[in-house]
Formats: C-alpha cells, sequence, structure tokens
C-alpha cells in the first residue's frame, strides 16, 4: 500500500501531513508534526504517556492510525493555553506538585482536560477512573487526583484549594476513601 | 498556594535544634514544573536530529549457552539495514560499570563474544534507516547455540558441582579481598546461642524487582562536526555514563559531551551504562545520529532489577526480649554480571543488624553469579530487603514471646555511644523518638518507662 495524504485539525490549525498505512497518531504527532509532549511510554496502549484527545475524547496515540482518524479534530498539551498563562488544570498541576518526572503528566494533563469539560464538578471517583489509563511512577497518584480537582474548583470560578491545616495530617487510606 | 500534609516535628531533640532553616519548612516550586505542565521539558528522545539511524538489538534466547556461529545474512538484506555491529567492532568490549571506583575484574561484554549467560544479553547490534528495518534485521539474525547447564539459585550456585556462569570471576561468587564474601564478626555468637532463652530462625526470600520507569532506558548520539560526540541520554548519571563510555570506546573523556539530568523515572534503573557505548561505536561507524531505546519488553527483561536476596537470621534472644546474639546468611543474587551488585552486598553488610544494639553478631554476605538478568542499583538496594527480612524477623520475634512489637524494638535499639557491629560508636541515633512518635500518632499505648526512653541516655534500660 502506498503512503496517503492524512488531513487533521491540531490544536485548531489544519494539518496535512504524507504517511505510510499504519502509522501511528503518535509517530506523526511526534515525527512529524515536532510535538513532543506526547510521550511513547509502552508503545502497546497501557501505560497513557501518549494520551491526546481525539475530537474531545481521551485516545492512546500509540494505538491509533493515522488514517482512520483523518479529518478529526486532536488536542494536544502544546495546544492547552497556547501562548498564554497556564490553564486551572496546568497550575493546578503545578501548585499541588503533582508532577515529578513529567513524563506521565501531558497524558494526565490531557486526560483531565477532557474529563472537566464534560463534568466541571467529578467526585474523586470520577477523578481516579478518568486517570485509570495512566501510569505514574513517581509523583504518586494522590497529588494529582487533588490537582484535578483543585482544576475542577478553579474553573468553577471558586477559589484555589484551601490550605488545610496542619493537623489534618490524614493517612493515606483515609485520604483514598474520601 | 502551598500547604503541607504533615506539620514538621519540633519537640524531638529540641535542645539540638536551631530553626534557622531557610528551605525546610517552606514550599518552593519545582524548577521544571512548568516545562512539564506544557509540554515543553525536552526528554532524550524529545530529540529528533535529522538523518537519524535507529538501533535495535538481537538479543540471547537462552539462558546458558556457548555461541558457535552469527549468520548475519538475511539481517543485512533488509532493505534500511544499513550496518550490524558485533563484538568486533566494540574497541574496549570487556567492562564492568564500578572500575571507575576500582572494583573488578571486568567480567561483562557489551556485545557478547563466544558465550551467552543470560537470556536477553545483546549479540549483534542492527542499525537501520528505520525502527521497523532495525527490527526486521533484529528477527533475521540467526545465532547457533549449543546449550549448557544454567543455574537460577544462589544456594545452588554456590554448591559443588554448579556450573560456572562467569569465568572472569572463576567462582560462583564475588570475591571481597580474598574472602568468599563481605563478613561480619563481632562477639561471640556461638556463646549467645548457649546462653539465650529462646533461639528464633526463620528465612526470608524476594525476587527480583523491576523499576518499570514510564520512560524506557535510551539514548540518541549525534556526532558533532569537531570529532566529538553528544549523547542526549536519560541515565541517572551522567559523568558516570561519560567516564565508562569513554573506557569502552578507548576514547579521551573530552570526546564525548552528555546532555541529560531529564529523567522519566529511573529509581536505579538508569545507572547502568548499557545503551550509550553500542549507540556511540554505531555513530562513529555511520556518521550519522543514532537512537537506542529500550522497547517496553526490553525494560522489563533486561534492564537491571532490584537484586533478588534470600536471608536466614537466628537470633539469640532472652526472656525479658533482649536480643543477645544475630547470626545473619545472607545471598544477593547479582545475576550473570556484577554491575553494581558487589557494591550492593556491601551496603547489605553495613546494614546489619539493624538499628539494634546486638553484642554478638555473625555475619555472611555473598554476591552469587546465576544464570539471571543481571541485578544492579534501585532504591537503597542493599539495604530495603535487609530491613525487610530484620522488621520481619523482629515482629516474629515479638509475636513468639507475646510481646508488644514496639517495646520489643524500643528496648533493643540503639542509643548513642552503642559500639555497632562494625565497631562504629553510634551517633545521631533518633530510632526511640521515632517509634515513640510513631506510637503516639498510631494511637498505640506505650507504658511510661518506654515513654520516657531516650537516643541520648541509657534511661529505662
Amino acid at each position: 500500500m502506498s503512503s496517503q495524504i492524512v488531513s487533521l485539525v491540531v490544536n485548531g490549525e489544519p494539518r496535512e501531513f504524507i504517511a505510510k498505512p499504519g502509522t501511528t497518531l503518535l509517530a506523526v504527532l511526534r515525527d512529524s508534526l515536532g510535538l513532543t509532549a506526547a510521550k511513547r511510554g509502552c508503545a502497546q496502549g497501557s501505560c497513557g504517556t501518549c494520551t491526546v484527545l481525539v475530537d474531545d475524547r481521551p485516545v492512546t496515540a500509540c494505538l491509533i492510525a493515522v488514517e482512520t482518524v483523518s479529518g478529526a479534530s486532536v488536542r494536544t498539551l502544546e495546544g492547552v493555553a497556547a501562548g498564554g498563562d497556564l490553564d486551572e488544570v496546568q497550575s493546578a498541576f503545578v501548585d499541588n506538585f503533582a508532577t515529578q518526572c513529567g513524563f506521565c503528566t501531558a497524558g494526565m494533563i490531557m486526560v483531565a482536560e477532557a474529563l472537566l469539560d464534560r463534568d466541571p464538578d467529578p467526585s474523586q471517583e470520577d477523578v481516579a477512573e478518568a486517570i485509570s489509563g495512566n501510569v505514574c511512577r513517581c509523583t504518586g497518584y494522590q497529588p494529582i487526583m487533588i490537582a484535578i480537582l483543585d482544576a475542577a474548583r478553579r474553573r468553577r470560578g471558586e477559589s484555589p484549594k484551601p490550605v488545610p491545616a496542619s493537623e489534618e495530617t490524614v493517612s493515606r487510606e483515609e485520604k483514598v476513601s474520601r | 498556594m502551598t500547604y503541607r500534609l504533615a506539620p514538621i516535628d519540633k519537640d524531638s531533640f529540641a535542645a539540638e535544634r536551631e530553626d534557622d532553616f531557610t528551605v525546610i519548612g517552606s514550599v518552593v516550586q519545582r524548577s521544571d514544573a512548568l516545562g512539564h505542565v506544557t509540554g515543553r521539558t525536552e526528554f532524550f528522545e524529545d530529540v529528533a536530529p535529522p538523518g537519524m539511524l535507529h538501533l535495535k538489538m538481537h538479543r540471547s534466547a537462552r539462558h546458558h549457552a556457548r555461541i558457535r556461529g552469527v549468520d548475519l545474512t538475511a539481517a543485512l538484506e533488509v532493505p534500511g539495514v544499513t550496518r550490524i555491529l558485533t563484538h568486533a567492532d566494540i574497541p574496549n568490549n570487556l567492562y564492568t560499570p564500578l572500575k571507575l571506583i576500582g572494583v573488578g575484574p571486568d567480567d561483562e561484554p557489551i556485545l557478547a563474544v563466544d558465550k551467552v549467560r543470560y537470556l536477553g544479553e545483546p549479540i549483534c547490534a542492527v542499525v537501520a534507516e528505520s525502527e521497523a528495518a532495525a527490527l526486521e534485521g533484529v528477527a533475521r539474525i540467526r545465532v547457533d547455540y549449543e546449550d549448557l547447564p544454567a543455574v537460577f539459585d544462589v544456594e545452588e550456585a554456590l554448591a559443588e558441582g554448579a556450573p560456572l556462569v562467569n569465568e572472569y570471576h572463576g567462582r560462583n561468587f564475588f570475591t571481597y579481598e580474598g574472602h568468599h564474601c563481605r563478613r561480619i564478626r563481632f562477639g561471640d555468637v556461638e556463646k549467645a546461642f548457649a546462653q539465650a532463652d529462646h533461639i528464633f530462625e526463620w528465612r526470608y526470600e524476594s525476587a527480583p524487582i523491576e523499576q518499570a520507569p514510564t520512560e524506557t532506558t535510551g539514548c540518541v548520539v549525534v556526532p558533532q562536526a569537531d570529532g566529538r560526540l553528544r549523547i542526549h541520554s536519560d541515565t541517572q548519571a551522567c559523568f558516570f555514563t561519560l567516564d565508562n563510555t569513554a573506557l569502552i570506546l578507548q576514547t579521551p573523556f573530552n570526546k564525548l559531551r552528555i546532555v541529560g539530568g531529564t529523567v522519566g523515572g529511573g529509581f536505579g534503573g538508569k545507572v547502568d551504562v548499557v545503551v550509550e557505548p553500542v549507540a556511540c561505536v554505531a555513530a562513529m561507524t555511520t556518521g550519522r545520529p543514532v537512537k537506542f531505546v529500550y522497547g517496553r519488553y526490553e525494560e522489563m527483561q533486561v534492564s537491571s532489577p532490584r537484586a533478588a536476596e534470600r536471608i536466614y537470621i537466628k537470633d539469640a534472644v532472652m526472656g525479658d526480649g533482649r536480643i543477645i546474639g544475630r547470626k545473619v546468611t545472607l545471598y544477593v543474587d547479582s545475576g550473570a554480571y556484577a554491575r553494581h551488585t558487589p557494591y550492593g552486598t556491601t551496603k547489605a553488610a553495613a546494614h546489619l543488624p539493624g538499628p539494634y544494639s546486638i553484642p554478638n553478631v555473625w555475619a555472611d554476605c555473598h554476591c552469587v553469579f546465576t544464570n539471571r538478568t543481571p541485578s544492579s542499583a534501585m532504591r537503597g538496594f542493599g539495604v530495603t530487603i535487609g530491613d525487610f527480612a530484620l522488621e520481619s524477623q523482629m515482629d516474629r520475634i515479638a509475636r513468639a514471646l507475646s510481646m508488644d512489637p514496639l517495646r520489643l524494638r524500643l528496648l533493643n535499639a540503639y542509643r548513642d555511644g552503642d559500639l555497632k557491629a562494625h565497631r562504629k560508636v553510634a551517633e545521631g541515633t533518633a530510632l526511640v523518638e521515632v517509634i515513640q512518635k510513631a506510637a503516639e500518632m498510631s494511637g498505640h499505648e506505650l507504658p511510661e518507662a518506654y515513654r520516657r526512653m531516650s537516643s541520648t541516655t541509657r534511661e529505662g534500660l
């Protein structure tokens, strides 16, 4: 099979490129378009580091043959608050120490964006469900969940998460079950 | 917005505190956080120089075998395959990473020569125009093996008649200054066993643990116009990697430049120098940039895990809970090569007998070679598994004596001024206070006598 021209709308811009059949959306974003925020962690759809939004739905870009989404709208981390201030999710990730090595961060933020676009007031269970396909190996899931709930609060126009009183030394188990 | 989940404890060691901290107790934003949340942090694989070639490794399909022959014919016919490297292409093919601190002998080939010693050992490196062509080339290499008996168990490896894993060591263990293991001899444990009210002996064992970083091990090597090589790497140890790579390439250190420090998770799994040397040789022989990055399967199968350990602990214990003797026989599974495990085994010995004052201690800590994946660094390697065993032992003793496990530990915890088994005087100890605080926070009642104990006095002993 020969290569074909594929069109996508990437972060609001129409883009065209030539791709061999079976080229993954991740390879196109990283190698053809130079958008490297989405990462290759496992190349088999199980770690979520390559998560981007295709027509507003989070997908693992390493599993998508790009010709199957021709014409779709793709959103990557580069398209979040591009050129401007951080958006609510990004600033909540910074303030809540929800990023450490940073390799899972792009995927985590993109699933958070999709979640908050669809549900401005998610529960902790909703957040856990949303990030359940994304592996983090160093930050830990708890600061990430706290950050996403905080981002929801900020996006609703409420003030950022109040500073917990220092005596609020709840155990990990208690926090998770909340 | 700043907050902390737990307050700083200012009560313990109050007399020793000055509280003039300028950073501890305040919240400081990570310097790399803005890059991470905007996707602008540059990881090594985000570098894509024009004309880059891809390297993939053909690996051993056997645990232990002699290599009778390697047939590259079909692999070289794959369109896009430009070069296949073998051991003959590596200037200094034999190394060990800790030679930088004087540990030897060199015991591991970069690419296998006449023998493989573990499943997944690198044999030939295929360099190609695309990742797909490199993988196709790897699949078409044919290796003719003559299988050898393999050994996967540390005690079997040390038994008479076990197959010899690594000829460079001559025996299936690492030799420490002429001794077959790292040893501790302090007091007389046999006398302690004779005097003890109880003797408790149990065995502990752990499996290898993979660090499983989200970013796999890899590098991109870019030849420079001035003849130097620029190495974009996710190593956790830039200078260690640079020095070892230079020794393997037999090139002056200043011919290499490492661009690193941005690591997508490492946890100790990215300190072995396993991708840079062969990628550098590929870049030197082709004059083009080369990327060598592990797939997830390689990361799981061949990146060096935390070592498996087997630990026997035999304790002489008095009726009141005082431990008067501790004998430990500890085996660390180094896999087929030394890597960082001789050092890890030394750390294991240094950590015995745990943070307790025990007057009679005997320990033999063996660094053992088997036909398993070479083990290496991971978060506190050499120490954490020993702690698992030691603290499990403490809990089991407490249970056997129907004693509160915290009181058992407080009774035996080392205090400032105690002579440890390594003939070092303990100073700055804090175990007593940590246990007291843990008890308080978890609502575990301690009698007044135990609450009054201190690391700096001998009260209550």
